[in-house]
C-alpha cells in the first residue's frame, strides 16, 4: 500500500464560517492533526467542493480524508468516497447547532470544534479502506423450508424475481394448514363470504415453475455454511439424501394448533361433539357444502357453539398467554358453513373480545347479517351428556351465569403454537446463570433432558456452534427486531415468515412471505458483493482477528448475537464474514482486543478520545465523553441540534456502531486521561428490545454493571460512568439527559486524574 | 317460549318490531349506553336490551320499562359506530310490547302517550286543557284536585296570557274534515298491521 497521506477539509457553509474561526481549525488540523493537506471551502458539499477533494485524491495521492463539516449522517452521497478512508468531524449538528449563538459561548464553541477536528484527524489515521469480503461468493438460490401458504408464497415470489428456489416440505403434499381447510376467511373485497383456499392454484403454479424444485416428505437434516454459500443436506423419508447449495434460507414452518387435549374442562375428549377448529374443518370438508352432521351419531346439527380463546389469552399460566389473532375470523367463517347451508341452524360465538384484523370487520358484519349470534362471555365449562353438550358461561354484558343447554356441536378456538424447532437459548441462559452461581435453571433444563422426554425436533439442523435452530424470543416465536427488521432472524441469511414468527392469519402470512423473499434476495446479492446485509447494509468492513494474541476465551463466540463466529478444534474463533452484521459486539467483548474492523477498531475510537484536549482541574471546564449508538442515540442528538436544542459544551460525542461494541478499555482510557464522566447512550434492551443488533445494548449494560470495581480501583466515584437507554424519538430528552449529567459532574467535582 | 341464545326471539323482533332487523348488527361496544343522558335511570341500556334479545329473554325485554325511558334525543343514533337506528328500535319495541299488552302498567310515559294519542285522534288537534286535566286526574279524583291546585298559578297565568282558553273544555276546535282524518288513521293502522302481521 502506498504511504498514508491525510487531507483535512473544513467547510465554511451552513453558518460554520460565521460561528467558528475556520482558519484556527485549519491550524489545528495541520499542527495537531498532522494533516499533510488542509483546505477550507465555503461550500464543501457543492459540486466544486467535492471536485476539489476528488482532484486532491487523484493528483496529490491523498489516501485519508477528514471532512470537518456536517454530521456523518448528512451529505452521505457527496462525501461518499469509496477509494479513500473518510472520517467526519461533526461541526454543524455537533457544534454550532447545539450551542447558543452568543458572544459568551464563542470560546467554548470553538474549543468544541477544535476537539472534533483533532478527533477526526486521529480517527482517520487509524482507518484503512475496507476492501470487502475476499471470500465473497454467492449462490442465487433460495431455500424455503415449509410448503404451506407462507412457504409457497415465498417460493413463487422469489422465483418471480428470477431466483431459483428449493422448497422442502415435511409432509407428502404442499399446502400445510391451508390444505386442511374447507374454505378460507376472505382475503379480498367485499370480505363477506368464505373463499376457496389458494392451495390448488399455488400448487399448480409451483408445479409449472421450472425455477422451483420441490422436495416432499423431506427435511433439512443439515445446514452449514453462511449466506451466499449455505450447504443443505435434505433427507427424504425414503432414506435418500440430496445436497443443495443455496444463498439464503426462508423458514416458513408455520404453526400447530394448541393441543385441545389440554382442555378437558371444555369437554374435549369427553364428547365427540366437542372439536377444535381443525376438527370442524375436517367435518366441513367431509360434508363438502352439505349439512354437517353431528359426529357422535350422525344426527342433525341444530345448535353450534363456538368457544373463543380456548386455552389462549390465559392468565393462569396453564395455557397460551397470547392472542393468536386469527381464530375469531376462523370461527365466523365456520359459523357461516352452517348458516349458508341452513339459516335455521343456531350458531353462537362466545367471545371476550372479538379480534378481526385487517378487513375482518366487514367479515364480522357479514356474519352478523347472516344471523350468527355473538355474545360477549367467558366459558367456564362444557358438560357432555348424550349427543348434546351444555356450555356454561358468564354473559359479560348481562352479567349472567348462564348456559346453552342443547349444543349439538362445540368448536374450541385453540391458538397457534409456532413450529420453530429447538429453543437454543434455554441451555445458554441456564449456563450463564450457573456460571453466576444459580443452578436452578440448569437443573430444570437437565430434568427436561431425561431419556424418553419429548424433545422438540430441530427444523434447520444448523451446524453452528450456537445451536441447531434460530433463536426464539417469547413463547417460541423466532426472534427478530419487531419494529425495524421483522423477517431477519438472528442468523444472517435466514429469514422467518408466517406464523412461526408471530401469530397471524393467511393474508398476513402471504405478505410476510413476500417480505421475507425480498430479504432473502437482498442477502444473496449482498453476500455476492462481500457486503453486510442489514442493518449495516452495504458495509464492506468485517472483523479481522489477530489470532496470535487470542487467548481462546470464547467470549466473542458466545456473545455474538448472530452466531457468526464458530470455533476451530483449537478453540480459536473462526469468523464467517457473510454471517456477520458488523456490529462489533465481538470487538467490545474481546478482553485482549485482537478483533477490529478496517474502519472501526479499538484504535479508531481510542485515538479519538485521547486526541481531545482536556483542560486542567482549575479551568472549570470538565470534559464528558459520550459514546452514542449510531442507530438511535446519534440521530436523536443530530435531530436535537436541528431543532436547536442546546446542550452542554463540555461533551465530546463519539458515535459507535452499537453499544455492544464498546470495549471497557475505552472507558478506562477516558477516565485515566482526565475525563470527568462517560455517558453511554444505547437502545432499549429486554424482551421488547429496540437494539438493532438485538443483544448489543443488553451486553453493554451487563458489562458496565461490572465497571464499579474498576472505578473504585481508580479512586473514582461510580457516577462517572453512566448508561442511558435512548430512543431515536428522544429529541427533547437527550439534551436534558446531557445537561442533567453535566450538572451532576459539576456537583461531584472535577476528576482528580487530570494531567497525568 | 324462546330458547336461550337461539334465534327465535331475535327473529320475532326482526319481523314485528320497527327497525328490528338491525338488532343483530349491534357489536356490543356500549357507546349507546354511555351516551344516553337518561342512562342511569334505565334498568337496561340499549346495549343490554339488544343482548337480551339475542339471549332470548323475551319476557324480560317486553315487560321492561327501559324502552319507555327514551326521550328521543338521538345521541345514541349519532354515535353508534354501526349506525343502528337505536331510538327507532326503542320506540318500536315499546310499541310492540304495548300492542301485546306486556308493557308495564302505570308506566308514566306510556300513560301520557296513550292519553296524547287518544286526545289527538279524536279531533285531529291536541286539546291541551283536556290533556293536562287527563294527566292530573289519572290517579283518581282527589289526587287530580291536588295536582290542579298545585298548578293553579301556572294555569291562570296561561289564561291571562291567552295561551289557554277555558272554553276548550267544551268540545274545543279540531281539523276541518274530521271524517277524512279518521279514515286516514284507520288506513295507516291497516297498513302497519299488515306489514307487521298483526291481525
Amino acid at each position: 500500500m502506498a504511504d498514508m497521506k491525510v487531507a483535512a477539509y473544513i467547510c465554511q457553509g451552513c453558518g460554520l464560517g460565521d460561528r467558528l474561526d475556520t482558519a484556527a481549525l485549519a491550524g489545528v488540523a495541520k499542527k495537531e492533526g498532522k494533516a499533510a493537506l488542509v483546505r477550507e471551502h465555503e461550500f464543501l458539499c457543492n459540486a466544486e467542493g467535492v471536485k476539489m477533494i476528488r482532484d486532491d485524491i487523484a493528483n496529490e495521492a491523498v489516501t485519508h480524508v477528514m471532512i470537518g463539516a456536517c454530521s456523518r449522517r448528512a451529505k452521505t452521497e457527496a462525501f461518499g468516497f469509496t477509494d479513500v478512508a473518510v472520517s467526519r468531524a461533526n461541526l454543524r449538528e455537533g457544534v454550532i447547532w447545539c450551542q447558543p449563538e452568543t458572544d459568551e459561548a464563542r470560546e467554548t464553541t470553538q474549543e468544541m470544534a477544535e476537539d472534533y477536528i483533532r478527533m477526526g484527524c486521529a480517527e482517520v489515521k487509524k482507518m484503512t479502506l475496507p476492501e470487502g469480503n475476499p471470500a465473497a461468493v454467492t449462490e442465487r438460490t433460495v431455500l424455503v423450508v415449509g410448503g404451506g401458504v407462507s412457504g409457497m408464497t415465498a417460493a413463487l415470489e422469489a422465483s418471480k424475481a428470477g431466483y431459483k428456489v428449493v422448497l422442502v416440505e415435511k409432509s407428502g403434499a404442499l399446502g400445510g394448514w391451508a390444505a386442511k381447510l374447507y374454505k378460507r376467511s376472505p382475503g379480498k373485497s367485499p370480505y363477506a363470504e368464505p373463499q376457496d383456499t389458494p392451495v390448488a392454484d399455488m400448487d399448480a403454479a409451483i408445479a409449472a415453475d421450472a425455477n422451483i424444485k420441490v422436495y416432499l416428505n423431506a427435511i433439512t437434516s443439515k445446514t452449514s455454511g453462511s449466506p451466499g454459500k449455505f450447504e443443505i443436506e435434505i433427507s427424504t423419508e425414503s432414506g435418500s439424501t440430496a445436497t443443495e447449495k443455496v444463498g439464503a434460507i426462508i423458514q416458513a414452518t408455520g404453526f400447530s394448533l394448541y393441543d385441545a387435549n389440554n382442555l378437558p374442562e371444555l369437554g374435549f375428549g369427553k364428547s365427540a361433539n366437542v372439536v377444535d377448529q381443525a376438527g370442524l374443518e375436517a367435518l366441513a370438508k367431509a360434508a363438502n357444502g352439505g349439512a354437517i352432521k353431528r359426529p357422535s351419531d350422525g344426527g342433525e346439527v341444530k345448535t353450534v357453539v363456538f368457544v373463543q380463546c380456548a386455552g389462549q389469552r390465559d392468565d393462569t399460566g396453564k395455557h397460551l398467554p397470547y392472542c393468536s389473532g386469527s381464530c375469531c375470523s376462523t370461527s365466523v367463517k365456520q359459523a357461516m358453513y352452517f348458516k349458508d347451508s341452513n339459516p335455521d341452524i343456531d350458531t353462537v360465538v362466545i367471545y371476550t373480545d372479538l379480534r378481526m384484523p385487517g378487513n375482518g370487520e366487514d367479515f364480522y358484519r357479514s356474519g352478523q347479517n347472516k344471523g350468527v349470534i355473538f355474545t360477549k362471555g367467558k366459558v367456564s365449562s362444557v358438560e357432555a351428556s348424550g349427543n348434546q353438550c351444555k356450555v356454561n358461561f358468564h354473559d359479560l354484558i348481562l352479567n349472567d351465569q348462564t348456559a346453552i343447554d342443547n349444543a349439538d356441536l362445540v368448536v374450541l378456538a385453540t391458538g397457534q403454537v409456532p413450529n420453530s424447532g429447538v429453543d437454543i437459548d434455554t441451555k445458554l441462559k441456564a449456563d450463564i446463570a450457573a456460571a453466576a452461581g444459580d443452578n436452578s435453571l440448569l437443573k430444570a433444563y437437565n430434568a427436561s433432558q431425561v431419556e424418553g422426554a419429548v424433545q422438540p425436533i430441530s427444523v434447520l439442523n444448523l451446524t453452528y456452534r450456537q445451536g441447531p435452530d434460530v433463536p426464539q424470543l417469547k413463547y417460541g416465536f423466532t426472534d427478530s427486531h419487531f419494529i425495524c427488521f421483522p423477517y431477519e432472524t438472528r442468523r444472517t441469511g435466514i429469514y422467518s415468515a408466517g406464523p412461526v414468527r408471530r401469530p397471524m392469519d393467511m393474508v398476513q402470512a402471504m405478505e410476510d412471505a413476500t417480505g421475507a423473499a425480498m430479504k432473502a434476495i437482498q442477502a444473496v446479492e449482498n453476500a455476492g458483493l462481500g457486503r453486510a446485509a442489514h442493518p449495516r447494509s452495504g458495509d464492506l468492513s468485517f472483523p479481522k482477528v489477530r489470532l496470535e494474541g487470542c487467548t481462546q476465551c470464547k467470549r466473542c463466540t458466545v456473545e455474538c448475537p448472530f452466531g457468526a463466529i464458530d470455533e476451530d478444534e483449537k478453540r480459536f474463533p473462526v469468523f464467517n464474514e457473510s454471517r456477520c452484521r458488523r456490529c462489533g459486539t465481538c470487538m467490545g467483548a474481546c478482553p485482549v482486543r485482537v478483533i477490529s474492523f478496517e474502519n472501526y477498531s479499538i484504535d479508531t475510537v481510542g485515538s479519538q478520545l485521547k486526541a481531545v484536549d482536556v483542560p486542567d482541574e482549575f479551568s472549570e471546564k470538565p470534559r464528558i465523553l459520550i459514546l452514542a449508538c449510531e442507530n438511535d442515540a446519534y440521530p436523536a442528538l443530530d435531530m436535537a441540534a436541528m431543532n436547536r436544542n442546546v446542550y452542554s459544551a463540555f461533551v465530546r460525542i463519539i458515535p459507535v456502531r452499537c453499544l455492544g461494541s464498546v470495549n471497557t478499555i475505552w472507558i478506562n482510557d477516558a477516565l485515566s486521561s482526565g475525563y470527568d464522566g462517560v455517558m453511554m447512550m444505547g437502545c432499549k434492551h429486554g424482551d421488547d428490545y429496540q437494539c438493532h443488533f438485538v443483544k448489543g445494548s443488553e451486553l453493554a449494560s451487563y458489562r458496565m454493571s461490572k465497571i464499579g470495581d474498576t472505578l473504585k480501583q481508580m479512586g473514582l466515584e461510580e457516577e462517572r460512568v453512566a448508561t442511558f437507554e435512548v430512543a431515536i424519538t428522544d429529541i427533547e430528552r437527550v439534551p436534558q439527559l446531557i445537561n442533567d449529567y453535566a450538572a451532576k459532574i459539576q456537583e461531584i467535582g472535577m476528576s482528580p486524574l487530570k494531567g497525568f | 317460549m324462546s330458547e336461550k341464545y337461539h334465534n327465535n326471539f331475535l327473529k320475532e323482533v326482526e319481523e314485528m318490531v320497527e327497525e328490528g332487523e338491525w338488532v343483530k348488527m349491534c357489536m356490543q361496544c356500549g357507546v349507546c349506553a354511555g351516551s344516553c343522558p337518561l342512562g342511569p335511570h334505565w334498568a337496561h341500556p340499549p346495549q343490554e336490551i339488544f343482548m337480551m334479545i339475542r339471549a332470548g329473554k323475551r319476557e324480560e325485554v317486553l315487560r321492561s320499562d327501559s324502552m319507555w325511558m327514551c326521550t328521543s334525543c338521538y345521541n345514541c343514533v349519532v354515535r353508534c359506530p354501526r349506525k343502528l337506528p337505536i331510538t327507532h328500535i326503542m320506540h318500536g319495541l315499546a310499541n310492540y310490547a304495548h300492542r301485546l299488552g306486556l308493557s308495564p302498567k302505570n308506566q308514566p310515559t306510556q300513560q301520557f302517550a296513550t292519553l296524547f294519542w287518544n286526545n289527538l285522534a279524536q279531533t285531529g288537534r291536541v286539546n291541551e286543557l283536556k290533556l293536562s286535566l287527563g294527566i292530573y286526574f289519572k290517579d283518581g279524583f282527589a289526587q287530580g284536585v291536588k295536582n290542579a291546585m298545585a298548578m293553579q298559578s301556572v294555569g291562570l297565568g296561561m289564561v291571562k296570557a291567552k295561551r289557554l282558553n277555558p272554553m276548550e273544555l267544551f268540545g274545543g276546535h279540531g281539523v276541518k274534515d274530521k271524517a277524512g282524518f279518521h279514515a286516514m288513521l284507520k288506513k295507516a293502522r291497516e297498513i302497519e298491521d299488515r306489514r307487521k302481521n298483526f291481525a
